[in-house]
């Protein structure tokens, strides 16, 4: 069954063409890694299809509807959620309150809202930090509360973009904890943007990779990892002399 | 006993008013590679904002080429030769590569000099050469972090202090960022290193330290970090 279907995505920027001709379809439930150097053209594309950036020419799918020309609110309500690279949520709110401004998506009642924003909190291991400003948290706690944040908004389809950058392995071990319970156990479909390779190879059942605003590679990630073109773009043959644990 | 270029006394720092680094003490030496490890929180971008005086020291000294330090505006810090490369980059994105790059030698007068650490630049990076008249927020990631170091060398300064270079890279930049510093560690520059890649980072390494909520835990070199319980851990998960 497909969840997300992208059809011939274009976006330039003004001669730059960010994204060129991407196709590609997520089915319910798959969990999709999304790689590529610095600059290839993945944050756009979350933007392309959450309605942040009107895209250039194409067409996007989303649960049956054509949703290309719809808003980042309007997809959103649909049950489309993405993270942020750099955390956005308000400083001088609570873990809690910041959990529940995704939760007033699917409610107006504040008291379903708290209890929603508590079991999320719970679900993730993040109960300790209901009370702690989000400006005080270290980088991966903060992380995580966004991934909260959006689950609480009731998303079918979660996109991801760079929660692990930055963390060390006992961190990275817990977002991919989380991540494997919003995927497992709550049934979100996920993509996730990530230069990680030990969080994208453990957890992907499929990899795609951009290079220049293309799709060069698509696919089992121990395959993707071994495509030549794959190498020269993104891996670098050191990383894969050095690393190569990582990707099998 | 060689004298310490950097040696950082007992020093103790408030971020947001909450107190960070709690009595840390360490040193660097000239032509030295040092590379701080530490969870994210652990203050090692405080320490660096410390030494930069960008954030006060309350407690402690620090001294350069033995002169105490942390009474002195930014800066002046700057004109004695420290540079710090910030994780944030700080690009000045609308203006030009070649333009961001000469900002970096604002405290130089000489023009030649300016254009030799220009050159100097251009042979390290030679993309950025190719790039040098296209405005900085057009670069992408890697690019971007080239040009944030190349600003830091036009100064020619005594210590560079590099936080997390190789933050949110693909795994091949994170090789050529990486490549670059060994590159400046061979050409004798003294070097202060931030990083998460901690294997990379201390196979760079002269010597490390490891910062753990604001103190010292851990010092050594390399392989004795590498081989000791606590580093592993604190960090390889094992």
């Amino acid at each position: 069954m497909t969840l997300l279907d992208v059809q011939h995505l274009t976006k330039n920027f003004g001669g730059l063409s960010a994204n060129q001709d991407i196709s590609f379809a997520l089915q319910r439930g798959e969990l999709v890694g999304l790689i590529g150097p610095n600059g290839a053209g993945k944050t756009t594309l979350f933007n392309c299809i959450s309605g942040l950036h009107a895209i250039s020419s194409g067409k996007v799918v989303f649960d049956g509807e054509d949703i290309t020309a719809l808003k980042a609110h309007e997809t959103a309500r649909r049950g489309l959620a993405r993270t942020f690279q750099i955390y956005s949520a308000s400083g001088d709110l609570n873990v809690e309150e910041n959990v529940m401004v995704g939760c007033f998506m699917r409610t107006r009642s504040t008291a379903k809202a708290k209890a929603r924003a508590r079991e999320i909190l719970l679900e993730l291991n993040l109960s300790d930090l209901g009370n702690a400003l989000v400006s005080e948290l270290p980088v991966s706690a903060q992380k995580r509360v966004t991934m909260a944040t959006a689950l609480g908004s009731g998303p079918k389809l979660l996109l991801l973009d760079e929660v692990a950058a930055g963390l060390n392995p006992n961190e990275i071990e817990e977002i991919m904890i989380n991540i494997r319970h919003i995927h497992d156990d709550l049934g979100v479909t996920v993509m996730l943007i990530e230069h990680v390779m030990e969080l994208v190879m453990n957890v992907s059942d499929r990899v795609m990779v951009l290079d220049y605003g293309r799709k060069i590679a698509d696919g089992d990630p121990k395959r993707v990892a071994k495509d030549a073109n794959v190498i020269k773009a993104y891996l670098g043959e050191r990383f894969v002399r050095e690393h190569g644990e990582v990707l099998t | 006993m060689a004298e310490h270029i950097l040696e950082i006394q007992n020093i103790r720092v408030r971020y947001a008013g909450l107190p960070v680094i709690h009595g840390l003490s360490m040193n660097v030496d000239k032509g030295e590679t040092v590379c701080v490890l530490g969870s994210n929180g652990a203050g090692k971008s405080t320490l660096l904002r410390a030494i930069m005086a960008t954030q006060r020291t309350f407690e402690g000294k620090i001294f350069f080429k033995g002169n105490e330090i942390h009474r002195l505006q930014t800066e002046d810090i700057v004109k004695l030769g420290i540079i710090y490369v910030p994780e944030e980059k700080m690009l000045f994105g609308p203006i030009t590569v070649e333009e961001n790059l000469i900002l970096g030698a604002y405290v130089l007068e000489d023009k030649r000099q300016i254009q030799h650490n220009l050159d100097f630049v251009y042979t390290l990076f030679p993309r950025l050469k190719e790039r040098r008249d296209q405005a900085a927020s057009t670069l992408s990631g890697g690019e971007q972090q080239m040009v944030a170091i190349g600003r830091g060398l036009m100064s020619n300064p005594e210590i560079l202090m590099l936080d997390e270079p190789s933050l949110g890279l693909a795994p091949i930049l994170v090789d050529e960022v990486l490549d670059t510093v060994g590159r400046l560690k061979k050409e004798g520059m003294t070097i202060l290193l931030v990083e998460q890649n901690v294997r990379e980072a201390l196979g760079l390494a002269d010597r490390g330290y490891v910062l753990q909520t604001g103190r010292i835990v851990a010092e050594g070199s390399g392989r004795e970090l590498l081989d000791s319980d606590l580093f592993r851990s604190a960090f390889l998960g094992i």
